[in-house]
């Protein structure tokens, strides 16, 4: 038996390791040729050995209330850099070994050598350096380690979702992603310098509390919106849906499972360091968990790309994490631990779920989409009877991500309940329940929006020829599936397993130290358990009373039609689309989704201008499309920038390009920076 | 076990296709007719278990699924809510939330399989009941958290039966509003006039039984009684909000809260008669004045 102190030790090592082969993974590729299918090979299996041996080090921190800490010298002189893993770090570095192994088998059957030999090595390379990049970003203790990991995550990144380049509308993902990312550093570089200015170095410590409350606020403020962008807290969300959509699909899996949770973690970890914040930065952090929870969901359902509705969800459950992460902070201002612990459990048990079935949700996709080769749902369909198993985990996914029970995401949806409802009857904090209702409602569109994927793309009646030949994924992309699908059943039927990591994780938040309660005494695990084994169980003996007859019936009459009320001329063109579907929802909210449709207009009368519109009698075929775009972006950033640069063209014709005028300019400057000098006091 | 559960569950169980009989025959009494006999529901449901299943070739499992896990989640939440002075076998911290979203899942289900086959009508019903939902939730949060502050409590069973007591004398105004906005709630999650109307003939303008067009043999008589077990389930609830005055201990209670509920099946009976079902895209509008409703007897309460 080996002392507990030693395997602690040994987690930090594991997991340096576990970084340095994931960031090996893809460098053996580059020697080989770029046809070989050992270079495939290889990169698999760095990065399936770095996840395991990562995971490894991760359940060690876990299991042992933190790991070793490291410190060495920093390449900047005078600066000590370290490493440290402790319960929090191992937390957020579970699902990235998770999801980042699953993604390496899914891609080395979805991206494979004979049907993209191009830029293979690239994405491989890159894939491995952005999950070391992750590892690191988690166990930095400060600035430099941090910012270092934290740029090499952005280019990555960049590089991965650009895979496709030749595609302007790829490019175009990919640069606003950049724009965004740079705009975060900077905001970070800004958080650091304060922060060191507050603590004396750029370590993570945590801030005084006697430091000036205003450059206390500038530093949660800067957190917020640096570590926003990289989480897509609206309304900083924009770079997202484009680029997740944009990427490979295992990418998609990985930077919506896993490489938005490091905006997560760096505002977690920063608002832990601020000590007892003010109740205003709880409040404000609910408000806007609340906005991006809602508006994620309705931008979601009127989506028709399936990849981009994903990302639209990922907004939604960053707002539900960022829920519990504000019930957290309220509850530390107000001094109310119960309300920490469970706002805390749920924004971090959420980090984990979200994890699991969005990636789940995207490797789904990614087999629908290399199926049929379309992500429009318009032109899917009836999948379910051709691709069974993918439907089957698919469907595991949508009701885990509607946090519908039995699955995991019901019950970190529960804990914030718990919490904001527990708020909200405490006298005085009645406002803190306000975002319930509000989470309610988004949990309900939530399953608008999974019942029209699900039902538009793998049930009804094929919509389009691709959909009538789709063939059903190798095992090697099912069985990435199938591990998720299964997590995310444990979770949910038995919720008592990740409570240890939680409250390890949750202990580790608050600097200085919070005694909270133990999760167990605030949350019903045992009844979740036995609700969500019922429901299975029940399910399960009716469904076996039901299907004989059902099958008995099959048997009998196997070519029934479905019931057309008489309209005999049913076709799969008279199906409920996915725009219709949603078209009573977001018909409502055209003030905020405004939707662009381009339709031909008819000819009315002979004297109508004849532009656009569909002429005679007998028109010939037309072409009707509607999509909603990004509104912060497109209607909003896009323009202004138009705008700036129209402005600024007119400024551009001052200088003129004359070394004389420039030296005019340079001493008018200096002649009235002189008479300011005289004339000031 | 105790007989207080087996009365419960066997309340829950047997009583739901009476309050079916109940609305028919009030409506029937209404506009003048006789009208079925008030067992008719049980009957239908015993001749539908006795016909044979035609199954749709579009449909897969999700179709035969949808009616089981309708039913079961109804049932499941059947058993949070109390009846009577008696209190609900299951009970406990969050509960409401399973409530909700128990109701949530057989929602998903069932529009799943309205999708499962293909037909526009089908799917026109499960786009209503969907688009509609996410603004009933939202009222029933309100209402649970309005419940939460009159009790002390995050749990049904003692939110449910703190409206006794002194409640409705003391503060009866958030009562009013939040049994307001369960009554419309209870009438759109039901499909009930002026939401829905169950009894019409035309395919578009139904959303239920739009849903379950293609069911037919026993997966309809599932559906059918997963149905009225939602019905009974809401009701419940809508009852404990009405008349708490009126709560007497022990088994005559439970005799009267059994024919509290028959009376809301009445009452219900009655809305449906005397109204005209409203335009579909009014119904939001009805359905955010349950939510306002609600949410006010939320503030009433927020002191």
């Amino acid at each position: 038996m080996v002392p507990q102190d030693d395997l602690a030790a040994a987690a930090l090592p594991l997991l340096v390791a576990a970084g340095c082969l994931l960031a090996a993974s893809g460098v053996p590729g580059l020697l080989l040729r770029r046809r070989s299918s050992w270079g495939p090979r290889i990169a698999t299996a760095l990065t399936l050995a770095g996840s395991l041996v990562g995971l490894a080090g991760a359940s060690l921190a876990l299991g042992s209330a933190g790991g070793g800490t490291l410190e060495f010298a920093s390449p900047v002189p005078g600066l000590r850099a370290g490493l440290a893993a402790d319960a929090l770090s191992a937390f957020f570095a579970l699902p990235i070994f998770l999801v980042g192994g699953l993604g390496s088998l899914y891609g080395a059957a979805y991206w494979s050598p004979a049907h993209h030999p191009g830029r293979g090595r690239r994405l491989r390379l890159c894939y491995g350096l952005l999950l070391a990049s992750l590892t690191f970003i988690l166990l930095a203790r400060d600035g430099v380690v941090f910012l270092v990991a934290w740029e090499a995550m952005a280019l990555t990144t960049f590089f991965l979702v650009t895979t496709d380049e030749e595609e302007a509308a790829v490019r175009r993902a990919g640069w606003v992603y950049l724009l965004y990312s740079h705009a975060s550093v900077l905001c970070l570089f800004a958080l650091f310098a304060l922060e060191r200015q507050l603590t004396g170095d750029f370590a993570f410590r945590a801030i005084p509390a006697d430091a000036p409350p205003g450059l206390r606020a500038a530093v949660f403020v800067l957190a917020l919106v640096a570590f926003g962008i990289k989480a897509g807290a609206m309304p900083l969300h924009s770079w997202l849906p484009a680029a997740h959509a944009a990427a490979p699909s295992h990418v998609s899996a990985l930077m919506s499972g896993v490489v938005i949770k490091a905006g997560i973690y760096g505002l977690v970890r920063t608002c832990g360091l601020l000590g007892s914040p003010p109740l205003g930065w709880g409040m404000t952090v609910l408000a806007v968990g609340s906005l991006a929870a809602f508006f994620g969901v309705l931008f979601a359902l009127a989506q028709h790309d399936l990849k981009r509705l994903l990302a639209y969800h990922s907004i939604e459950n960053v707002g539900i994490i960022l829920l519990g992460l504000g019930l957290a902070m309220v509850g530390r201002s107000l001094g109310r631990p119960e309300w920490v612990a469970l706002g805390l459990a749920g924004c971090l048990l959420h980090v984990w779920n979200h994890a699991l079935f969005k990636s789940l949700l995207f490797f789904g996709a990614g087999s629908v989409a290399k199926a049929t080769g379309t992500r429009d749902l318009e032109l899917t369909g009836a999948l379910a009877r051709r691709m069974p198993a993918t439907a089957f985990f698919f469907l595991v996914g949508a009701i885990a991500i509607c946090g519908l029970p039995p699955l995991n995401g019901f019950v970190s949806e529960l804990f914030v309940y718990l919490g904001l409802a527990r708020a909200g009857l405490a006298p005085g904090t009645a406002w803190a329940a306000a975002p319930a209702p509000v989470l309610a409602a988004t949990g309900a569109l939530a399953v608008a929006c999974f019942v029209k994927v699900y039902g538009i793309v793998f049930l009804g009646r094929p919509r389009g020829a691709a959909a009538e030949t789709a063939r059903e994924s190798p095992p090697l992309m099912l069985a990435p599936m199938a591990v998720l699908a299964l997590a995310c059943v444990v979770l949910g039927a038995a919720p008592v397993l990740a409570v240890p990591a939680l409250e390890r994780a949750s202990a580790a938040w608050a600097r200085p130290p919070l005694a909270v309660p133990a999760l167990a005494s605030l949350v019903p695990l045992g009844w979740i358990s036995a609700a969500a084994l019922t429901l299975l169980a029940a399910v399960a003996a009716l469904a076996a009373a039901v299907l004989p007859v059902c099958r008995r019936a099959r048997r009998r009459a196997a070519a029934l039609p479905t019931w057309d009320c008489g309209y005999a001329a049913s076709s799969p063109r008279l199906q409920y689309s996915a725009s219709s579907f949603a078209e009573l929802v977001t018909s409502r909210f055209g003030w905020v989704l405004r939707p662009k449709v381009e339709a031909p207009r008819l000819q009315i009368s002979p004297l109508d201008p004849p532009e656009g519109t569909l002429p005679g009698l007998f028109p010939a075929p037309a072409h009707f499309h509607s999509h909603v775009d990004d509104p912060v972006v497109d209607d909003l950033l896009a323009p202004a920038a138009r705008r700036a640069l129209r402005v600024t063209a007119a400024m551009r014709a001052v200088p003129r390009g004359q070394m004389q005028r420039y030296l005019l300019y340079v001493v008018a400057a200096l002649v009235a920076l002189l008479a300011w000098a005289v004339v000031a006091p | 076990m105790k007989t207080t559960v087996i009365a419960h569950v066997l309340a829950l169980a047997l009583i739901p296709p009476l309050l079916l009989g109940v609305i028919r025959k009030t409506k029937a009494f209404v506009a003048g007719r006789r009208g079925p006999s008030l067992w008719q529901p049980y009957f239908d449901l015993l001749k539908l278990l006795r016909k044979e299943v035609a199954l749709s070739a579009v449909t897969t499992g999700i179709f035969v699924l949808a009616p089981v896990v309708a039913l079961v989640t109804a049932v499941m939440a059947g058993l949070l809510v109390p009846l009577g002075s008696f209190a609900a076998p299951v009970a406990f911290a969050g509960d409401f939330v399973l409530f909700a979203y128990l109701l949530a899942l057989g929602r998903f289900f069932t529009a799943s399989a309205a999708l499962d086959t293909g037909s526009p009508f089908a799917g026109m019903g499960a786009a209503r009941e969907v688009g509609f939902a996410w603004i009933t939730e939202p009222a029933l949060f309100f209402a649970f958290l309005a419940l939460g502050r009159l009790s002390g409590s995050l749990s049904l069973d003692p939110m449910l039966r703190a409206t006794g007591g002194g409640a409705w004398t003391q503060r009866p105004a958030p009562l009013v509003l939040a049994a307001a906005g369960v009554l419309i709630v209870l009438l759109a999650e039901c499909s009930r006039v002026p939401v829905d109307d169950p009894s019409t003939h035309l395919e578009l303008t139904m959303i239920h039984e739009a849903m379950v067009l293609d069911h037919s043999g026993p997966l309809l008589a599932v559906v059918e009684y997963g149905a009225a077990v939602k019905l009974f389930v809401l009701e419940a609830l809508l009852l404990h909000l009405l008349a708490p005055a009126a709560r007497i201990e022990g088994w005559p209670g439970f005799g009267l809260f059994v024919l509290g509920l028959l009376a809301i099946a009445a009452g219900v009976g009655v809305i449906e008669s005397t109204m005209a079902r409203l335009r579909l895209l009014h119904v939001p509008t009805l359905l955010t004045a349950a939510v306002l409703s609600c949410g006010f007897a939320f503030l009433l309460l927020g002191k």
